[in-house]
Order: C-alpha cells, then structure tokens, then sequence
C-alpha cells in the first residue's frame, strides 16, 4: 500500500562496536526482526578492549535500507560505532564445516582434493563421511560448496563473516 | 542503605515530585520506602492509567514521569501506557518489581521477563543485579529518558536487590558512552537551507511534535513571521503554533483541516520542524512532496530518509537549529509583503472551506460543542483526547492558542489515554482546567481513573462526546463496508452521569447548547472530576478524510 520505489540491492559489512555486556546482542537482533531488515549473517566476539565486543553483520540490502539499518543500529544506546566497510579495504573471512557423504575410495580422493586445492583441513573421517573446514570469503565457500554437492551434504555449519578494515590503527 | 531506599533518594535528587503506582509482592520493599518519601505517591486503580498519567505529566513539565509497577501482570499492564509514550517520544521512567535474582528463569510465581517484552517500545532499559547500582542506573535512566528524543525507560529490579543493605554512592555525573544526545546541526546545510528558503516562492512550515518536546515556540514563529511563512502542523504538532495566528492553517493529514491538506500540495518549499513524515500526516510517502524541496529538522538522525527523502537535513534540536536559522536568515532576508499571492492564497483557502463544509445538521453537533468549549476555556487550558472521531473532531474544530497545551496519543492511538493523562498533566499543572476531550468507548476504558481524581484532588474535565458507539470504526463501516455494522453499539450502556456519581465526581448530561454551556462553567467551577455527558447522533461523521493508502490530494471533505 505505501510501496517505495524498488532500488538495488546489494552485499554489504555493517561494523558494529557494541558493550560487552548482556542482552545487547538480543537489542540488536531484536531491531532487525522490528524494521524486517534482512540480515545474512551475524557474529559476535571479543575485541581488543575487555568490555567491546564487534559485531560483523553481513546483509543484502539497497542503499536506502542500509542506510536506516545503520542509524537504527546507532541509536541504540549499547551501541558505540558503527561502520559499513567498503569490501575492497576490508579483509573479511568466514569459517566452515562442511560433512560431506563419501563411501567409495574415488569420492573420499576427491574431496580430499578439493580441500587442498582450496586450502581447507580435514577435520575428521568416518565411515560414511568426511568434515572439512573451508575458511575464506563467502564466495570461496559457496564455491567448494557447490563442487561437493553432488556427493551429498550431510551436515553444514557456517560461522558467518568476521572483518576487519585494512592497515590503519582505527578501532 | 536498602536498595529501595536507595531508589526514592534517586528520584528525589532526580526532582522527582510525583509517582503513579500499584503495589504488589515484588515491589512491596520499594513501597515500604515510598512511607518516608518526600513526593507525592498517587495510587492507581490499573497500571495502565499509571503509564498514561505519567505520560500526560511528563508531555506537561517536559521532564521525565515516573510510574512504579510489581512484576508480572503489573508489569505487563504498564506495557500499553509504555508503548504509547514510545510512540510519541514522551518521556517516562517505569520502575517495575522483579522476582528475586535466583528466582528469574525459574517460571517463577508473578515473573514476567518484562524487559524483553518492553523492548521494542523502550528507549532503554536496566535491572541493577546489586543495589550498589540503583543510584547510577536510576540517574541515567532519567537522563536517557530526557535527553535527545525522549522515550520510555524502564528499571526492573528484582526484590532481593531492593532489599539488600550496601553502602551506597549517589553519583554526580554520569556518562553513557555510546550515547551522544546533543548534536548541532550542520553549518553547510543550514547554508543550503537559507538558500532554499529565499528562494522559495510558496513556501510553508510542518511543525511536528519535536517542535512542543523541544519548546521552541517562539523560535517557530519567529521564523514564520520573519519569513511570512503559513503554518501547518502534524497531528502531533498540533498547539505548536497558536491556532489563532494569522499564519496558522492547522494539521494536515487524514483527518486534517481542508485547507491546510490543499495548501501543503501546492508549496515550492516544505521545512518540516521535528517531524517525522508519518502515513497518518503524509499519505502515500512517494507522492507527498513531489517536485518541492524539503528542509527536514529533527534532533533523531534515523528520521532522516526514513519515510521521505529530504533535500536539507538539519540534524539536532529544533529550538537551536530555528535560532540559527532564524538569525542567519534575518541577516539576508527581503521583507515580504504581507499580502503575497501565496498568502492570499491562503486566506482564500480558509475562506473557502468555512463556507462550503456545512456542520452536521443537528441541535448539538461535534462542532458546536467543541466551538463552545473553546469559548469557555481560557487560552492555557490543556486540552487532551481519547481516540477516535472525538479525537479528529477535537483536531478540527478545537483550536489551540497557548503552544504546548494540547496533546494526544498520536502514535499509537491509544483508547483510554486522554483520561489518566489528563489527570497526570493535572499534577503537573494544577492550577489550570485540564480538559478530556473523549469519546464514550474510550473513556469506558480507563474510567477508573475517576476515583484517582477524587481522591487525589485532581480535577479534570471529561468532555464526552456520546454516541454510544465504538464511532470512528462505525465510520469505517459506513464508508467501506456498505453500513454493515460489526462490533460497534455500545447500547446506552453505562449511564456516565451515574458513574460519575458513584466515584463521587460530578456529572452532568447536556442535551443542549445552552445545557452545555451551563456545565462547561459548573465543571470550571468544581473542586471534583466532571463528566459533561453530551449526546451526539452515531450518525455524525468526520470530514474531511484521507483514506489509509491515498494521497493528500485524494480527500474527501463530504461536503
Ligand atoms: C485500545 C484500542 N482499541 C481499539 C482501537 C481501535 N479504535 C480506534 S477508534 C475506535 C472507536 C473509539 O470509540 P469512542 O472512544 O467511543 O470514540 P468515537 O470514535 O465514538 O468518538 C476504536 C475501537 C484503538 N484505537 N485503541
């Protein structure tokens, strides 16, 4: 009823410095199910100062949501800084594990392969399956990802994205 | 000291002068310090009406009001007097009771996680888990509340916290990192804002609610009057201007005044003064303001671009940003004639609805009794409404004359509001009439309050305007649903003059004008709450009306 003019969505970082203490992460998730922003991934971790933690949050938006994304994110009172990186100057890393099912010698072979080829560890073999751990962007996952689907997934965990601006000393 | 000590020394060094409460098991500790208190405690009959009393005192004093609940089904029954100081960025301080600390998670008896209910309509909240923190919490709860765009702010503290015994430290500064209240805005656009207005040729100011929280009313009109700008307002920024004010033109929006929806739509230059471009004032957000440019002032930097895409942002508070602007402007401006085309315009407007939207035919009207209420007021009356057509009628045809005196639940629209706040904005103000301009469902809801108002000697003036019917959804029926009513009669029950006289206020049924005029001055007169019981006919409907989903440009004035 009160459509807006559609605008272009795309893959953005949101850098968030918030309080380490409890009940934050739950204002902010809480924010984004309010304003139905559309969040990809969310991480939270300790930081080089005790009682900050960041928050990495990765979302496809267009340029008019993002932009109330972060005000909304900056209003909140727990909220010290808040950033949009620019992915260019930016080095960002996501860690997965994926169980991949593997029966038959060929197939184990392979996805041993393939994890060496991108720089994965194989973190444990089972009779029907093997788990590999792929760090990298996004993209790098979604891309072993799809080559091993076809041998079947049987279990995948992502942590979502983790990042850091380039050089510079800036919190 | 006791943590609950702790937290009645808190507010009294806050200023605090008033609370609105109801005690229960989880609170009891705080109860029991309130005896040695030095402000008033004034005991609801429902937690709700101690929100909304807080929430009428806070949007009177502008600082913060202060209501206390116990836990659980207190709590919750603070929530919709929460959600609606949340709406309409008033600020208050609901310090609610909490099962003891080893208690929470547990299910316990009366245990509601209320901060987690609370949250999408609180500015902030806290739960001090020693009594060591009382003091600072509840320092920086207020000041949360007040500062920046004020809201709601809620302390939930559990019972062992307010019963234990530490040394206390009463703080003199406090600081919330992360929070930065105070921002000027910013030179550059102001530039641009001078310039947009100089050059504008029809240009108008929409005065929001930012405008009455900030107080800014003289630094409005004197940019109205520097500039010869027509006034209009928000609902919510209703009373932000003198309604009697040869600039004046009154609120736009889906029931706003004809003429002030038709001027906005042919302005060159929109300067919206801490307002927030909501779908009850604009309509369709894509279509409201196309081809003008707009000059957007609010102290929240997350309105900017939140609804409408502006061409100036001036970020900070109203009352600093005006003077700045004002003072910048004066320095360039070209006196204006007072008899412009775009003034004239105005004055053509106005003429033109008085005379072409009739009243509704009948010895007693919403109209008339309104028109008369307002006759009979002096100008710093402060007038509040329930929800609904008695709302909008109260919009159109009650004029505003000393800024800062009306005010309403505009956000959420919160039948049973108007009463328990009136009563807070008695405590705030007592020596002016304080008005309730209701409808009969709404007040049914909160009626209650009656004896709050009796017994705490604070006497207000409920202005009834009956039609024994939930009327603004008959409306709706009538004009969308082809009259099929659903919901809607109240069936003359109860009788509002006999409830008044059972909670010992007066009552009075007016049947009319001139029986209406004799109670408006013996409810002036009276030393108890007065219920002004007025018929109207269930028939009567608000005009004009923007219908949800339209345009400004799409009212319909039923005339
Ligand atoms: C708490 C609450 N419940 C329901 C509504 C929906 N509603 C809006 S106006 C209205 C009718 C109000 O009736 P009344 O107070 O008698 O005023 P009238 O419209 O007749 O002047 C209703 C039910 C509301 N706004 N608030």
């Amino acid at each position: 009823m009160f459509a807006t003019t559609v605008q272009k969505e795309s893959w953005h970082i949101v850098s968030a410095l918030v309080e380490n203490k409890p009940g934050v992460l739950f204002r902010v998730t809480n924010l984004f199910r309010a304003r139905s922003f559309n969040i990809e991934s969310i991480t939270v971790g300790s930081t080089e100062q005790q009682d900050l933690s960041r928050m990495t949050i990765t979302t496809n938006s267009d340029e008019k949501t993002l932009d109330q994304l972060v005000k909304q994110l900056r209003k909140l009172i727990d909220v010290i800084e808040v950033k949009v990186l620019d992915t260019d100057k930016t080095v960002y890393r996501e860690l997965s594990l994926i169980k991949i099912r593997a029966v038959d010698p060929t197939t184990r072979s392979e996805i041993v392969n393939y994890a060496t080829i991108f720089r994965g560890n194989i973190l444990d073999i089972g009779k029907e399956t093997i788990t590999v751990e792929i760090t990298g962007t996004p993209d790098k996952i979604d891309a072993f990802k799809n080559l091993v689907e076809l041998y079947g997934i049987a279990q995948l965990s992502r942590t979502g994205v983790s990042a850091l601006p380039r050089g510079g000393v800036e919190s | 000291m006791t943590g609950a000590k702790a937290l009645i020394q808190a507010l009294e060094k806050e200023g605090v002068d008033v609370v609105f409460g109801l005690p229960g098991g989880a609170n009891l500790p705080i109860y029991d310090a309130l005896v040695d208190a030095n402000f008033r405690h004034i005991l609801v009959r429902h937690e709700q009406a101690a929100a909304h009393m807080a929430d009428g005192y806070a949007r009177i004093k502008r600082k913060a009001g202060v209501c206390f609940a116990t836990s659980g089904p207190g709590a919750t029954n603070l929530i919709t007097g929460i959600a609606t100081a949340y709406a309409d960025s008033s600020p208050i301080l609901a310090v609610t009771g909490q099962v003891p600390l080893a208690m929470i998670g547990k299910d316990a008896f009366q245990e509601t996680d209320i901060i987690g209910v609370a949250n999408p309509c609180t500015k902030y909240s806290f739960q001090p888990r020693s009594a060591a923190e009382i003091p600072e919490m509840i320092k920086k709860a207020v000041y949360i509340a007040e500062s920046g765009r004020p809201g709601p702010v809620l302390v939930d503290i559990p019972k062992d916290v307010q019963q234990a015994t530490v040394d206390m430290k009463f703080p003199e500064l406090i600081k919330v990192r992360g929070y930065n209240p105070n921002v000027e805005a910013d030179l550059s656009e102001m530039v641009r804002a001078v310039e947009l207005l100089l050059n504008a040729e029809r240009p108008i100011i929409m005065a929001g609610g930012g405008v009455i929280l900030s107080g800014a009313f003289s630094e409005l009109q004197a940019l109205a009057e520097l500039v010869k700008i027509p006034v209009v307002s928000t609902f919510k920024g209703k009373g932000a201007f003198p309604e009697n004010h040869p600039l004046a033109m009154g609120p736009i929006g889906m029931h706003g005044h004809a003429e002030a929806n038709k001027i906005i739509l042919e302005a060159d230059c929109i300067v919206a003064v801490g307002a927030r471009f909501s779908d009850r004032s604009v309509g369709k957000f894509d279509e409201f303001g196309k081809g003008m440019s707009i000059i957007h002032m609010d102290i929240d930097p997350a309105e900017i671009g939140k609804n409408k895409s502006v061409d100036v942002a001036l970020v900070g508070d109203v009352k600093s940003s005006l003077r700045t602007l004002v003072k910048m402007l004066s320095k360039k401006m070209i006196k204006k004639d007072s008899d412009n085309p775009w003034l004239k315009r105005r004055k053509e407007l106005i003429q033109y609805y008085a005379e072409t939207l009739k009243d509704y035919p009948r010895e007693i009207t919403a109209r008339k009794s309104l028109k008369k209420l307002r006759e009979l007021l002096p100008a710093n009356a402060i007038v509040t409404t329930e929800v609904g057509q008695c709302q909008m009628w109260a919009s159109l045809h009650f004029d505003v004359i000393t800024p800062g005196t009306f005010f309403s639940s505009t956000g959420l629209g919160t039948m049973g509001f108007g009463f328990p706040a009136s009563i807070g904005a008695k405590a705030a103000r007592p020596n002016v009439p304080v008005v309730d301009i209701a409808g009969d469902g709404s007040f049914n809801m909160t009626e209650n309050s009656l004896a709050v108002s009796v017994l705490d000697k604070l006497p207000v003036i409920v202005f009834l305007m009956n039609n024994y019917m939930l009327g603004m959804v008959a409306q709706w029926q009538r004009t969308f649903y082809n009259r099929r009513y659903s919901g809607v009669h109240q069936h003359n029950c109860p009788d509002y003059v006999k409830i008044a006289d059972a909670y010992g206020a007066q009552g009075i049924r007016a049947e009319s004008m001139h029986e209406l005029e004799k109670a408006i001055k013996a409810a002036l007169k009276s030393d108890v709450a007065t219920v002004i019981d007025i018929p109207i006919d269930p028939e009567e409907d608000v005009y004009p009306f923007v219908a949800p989903g339209t345009g400004l440009k799409d009212m319909i004035t039923g005339a």
